[in-house]
């Protein structure tokens, strides 16, 4: 299994040395880095070559991390019947940049692309119908960015009154409780405190 | 003069029972036939995703039982296997026969359910009757095990929650005995079935190529002739072991796709059949107390091993930095994790890859040209459920 995956990265490594950031095996996993304007040529390459045929595009995973320069990621996982091997492609952006979408390679990235613009905001050159897919009509905000918080904005219930389902801010009875068990002595930060300083902050 | 004809759009579901849950299909029609078909999702969306990565790994696991809720225990494979593989923690060999026994239990019961209310939506009503009877039986086997019907909880990172008792495992048995006469029972109502061979066949035709291209994994993808299984090709557990056949159709339609998944319920039977004759006796979760939880007559009389139990119910096992990808064939097709950890006790992101998601997908390209009738018959065979579409 490791055998093949080597081979694989040394051609990659060697047909694509130009386009390759980095490439390294972990968990018996193959990944390789590109850069994001490199990509359709890179995965056109993996799936036509004989020797990598990779020729399914299981998924594409958006990752956000805040605190980096390139805030966002997007990892793509192959599958080559063929050859019984995975390979992850990684890609690493800024928060304006837009990717090229892959749907003229693998029809299927078309849902998956459009999942990751409605989870991350993340934008695609030519997909041809970049909408959301799994949050709500008029959904505002991308949920699993990683400054949006758990319980959201808004939440829905049943007006009696107005006869219809209505859209409110989320009101939460208790506090959504997020013990940090990993630093005991600094405890929990509630929403209220949190509210609560903000508040005293602008008065100051 | 030529007559301009406007096509008509038709709002099916999200209330609608062939609907196999909340799709909503924006249909174009020129008179019966499709022209387009827009599947609008997420109407169950829960943000699975968003939640598993707030929560501890052992907490996270709960989830992955109410994606696909009709077959709960693979799901909760793909989210184990993938902690193990960060851990590399070994999983008693107990453990994998426990896990492939209830997989392929998992795997029946969602066959059942799908090839039954395929069946329903065709016009026959009797399989789903006999068909449901056999599934509350597996239920049972469930509840025996994990403590509950449907949310099963019940895989570990390490093995699985609880041993079983003998006589489940007798229990299992004997049902394996009987029901491949049920399968023939259900055959005798469908296969030879002039209604459902003519609502079936030919329709809803996929070929190799767009089976590919489409990302099909599992009966939709060998229902189109290509022989790809995950327990075959990258086997887990203790597949490779095991003598089962991988049933492969030939013309892409629904109906091979209904024979494979009759089929499957074969293997099945005779999967979980080997695994009890060959069921090993010893330890049923890994014995490494940073992972799993000490047993209760140890926390009894041992300090270090209450002191294990509290760090575990509260902070976690931390799980070491890094990204894998693992896939186990789900009764759907390839549901696969992907999960980063940034060494904390919570996972930092945790992609799940849901075989109905892609399936879905196709629904345009696949139900074009065809009747309005023809809509629950394909969206039949793709086997399809919400909880894991929508996430």
């Amino acid at each position: 299994m490791i055998l093949k995956l080597q081979k694989i990265e040394k051609l990659i490594n060697s047909e694509l040395s130009s386009k390759i950031k980095s490439s390294s095996i972990d968990n018996d996993e193959l990944l390789i880095e590109v850069d994001e304007k490199d990509i359709v040529d890179v995965v056109q390459f993996l799936k036509s070559n004989e020797n990598c045929k990779f020729k399914q595009l299981i998924d594409i995973a958006g990752v956000d991390y805040p605190d980096n320069q390139k805030r966002f990621e997007l990892v793509y996982l192959f599958l080559s019947h063929e050859n019984n091997s995975r390979i992850k492609l990684l890609v690493k952006f800024e928060i304006d940049q837009s990717i090229n979408s892959l749907t003229k390679i693998f029809p299927s990235a078309n849902w998956m692309e459009r999942e990751v613009f409605d989870m991350y905001g993340i934008r695609f050159k030519n997909h041809p119908d970049l909408r959301r897919i799994l949050t709500d009509y008029g959904f505002k905000g991308h949920p699993l960015r990683k400054d949006f918080p758990l319980t959201g904005f808004n939440e829905v219930r049943y007006s009696e009154k107005d006869k219809k389902v209505i859209y409110e801010p989320v009101k939460l009875e208790q506090n959504y409780r997020n013990f940090d068990f990993e630093s005991p002595w600094e405890g929990t930060n509630y929403i209220k405190e949190i509210k609560n300083s903000e508040k005293d902050g602008k008065k100051n | 003069m030529v007559k301009k004809t406007k096509s008509l759009s038709l709002n099916f579901g999200p209330q609608h029972p062939a609907a196999h849950g909340v799709l909503r299909l924006i249909l174009e029609l020129d008179g019966e036939i499709v022209e387009k078909a827009d599947p609008h999702i997420g109407l169950l969306h829960r943000g699975t995703e968003k939640l598993i990565e707030q929560k501890t790994y052992t907490q996270a696991l709960p989830y992955f039982d109410r994606l696909d809720y009709v077959a709960p225990m693979n799901q909760e494979h793909a989210f184990a296997l993938a902690a193990e593989k960060l851990l590399k923690v070994e999983v008693p060999i107990r453990a994998k026969y426990i896990r492939v026994i209830f997989c392929e239990i998992g795997r029946i019961l969602s066959h059942i359910l799908n090839v039954t209310t395929q069946a329903l939506d065709v016009g026959a009503l009797t399989p789903s009757l006999w068909g449901f009877e056999e599934r509350e039986t597996l239920m049972t086997f469930y509840e025996r095990a994990s403590g509950s019907r449907l949310h099963a909880n019940y895989f570990r990172t390490g093995g699985v929650h609880k041993d079983i008792p003998m006589k489940l495992v007798e229990d299992i048995e004997k049902f394996c005995k009987s029901f491949p006469k049920i399968i023939d029972d259900l055959e005798g109502l469908l296969t030879d079935n002039r209604i459902f061979k003519q609502r079936n066949v030919e329709i809803g035709i996929v070929t190799k190529q767009e089976a590919l291209d489409h990302s099909f994994s599992g009966v939709m993808l060998r229902g189109s002739g290509v022989p790809w299984d995950l327990r075959r090709s990258q086997p887990y557990e203790i597949y490779k072991d095991l003598d089962f056949k991988i049933p492969v159709g030939k013309n892409g339609d629904c109906y091979d796709r209904y024979l494979c998944r009759i089929e499957e319920m074969r293997e099945s039977v005779k999967i979980i059949l080997q695994c009890i004759e060959r069921l090993p006796k010893g330890p049923v979760i890994s014995i490494d107390n940073k992972i799993s939880p000490p047993n209760r007559d140890d926390i009894k009389q041992s300090m270090e091993a209450l002191i294990h139990h509290f760090k575990l119910f509260t902070e976690g096992y931390r799980v070491p930095k890094g990204d894998v990808y693992t896939a186990v064939e789900a009764p759907k097709g390839e549901f696969g994790v992907y999960l980063i950890s940034d060494g904390s006790n919570k996972p930092y992101r945790c992609k799940i890859r849901a075989p109905g998601f892609s399936h879905l997908q196709a629904m345009d390209y696949l139900i074009r040209g065809h009747m309005l009738a023809d809509v629950p018959a394909v969206l039949g065979s793709l086997d399809i459920v919400f909880g894991e579409v929508d996430r």
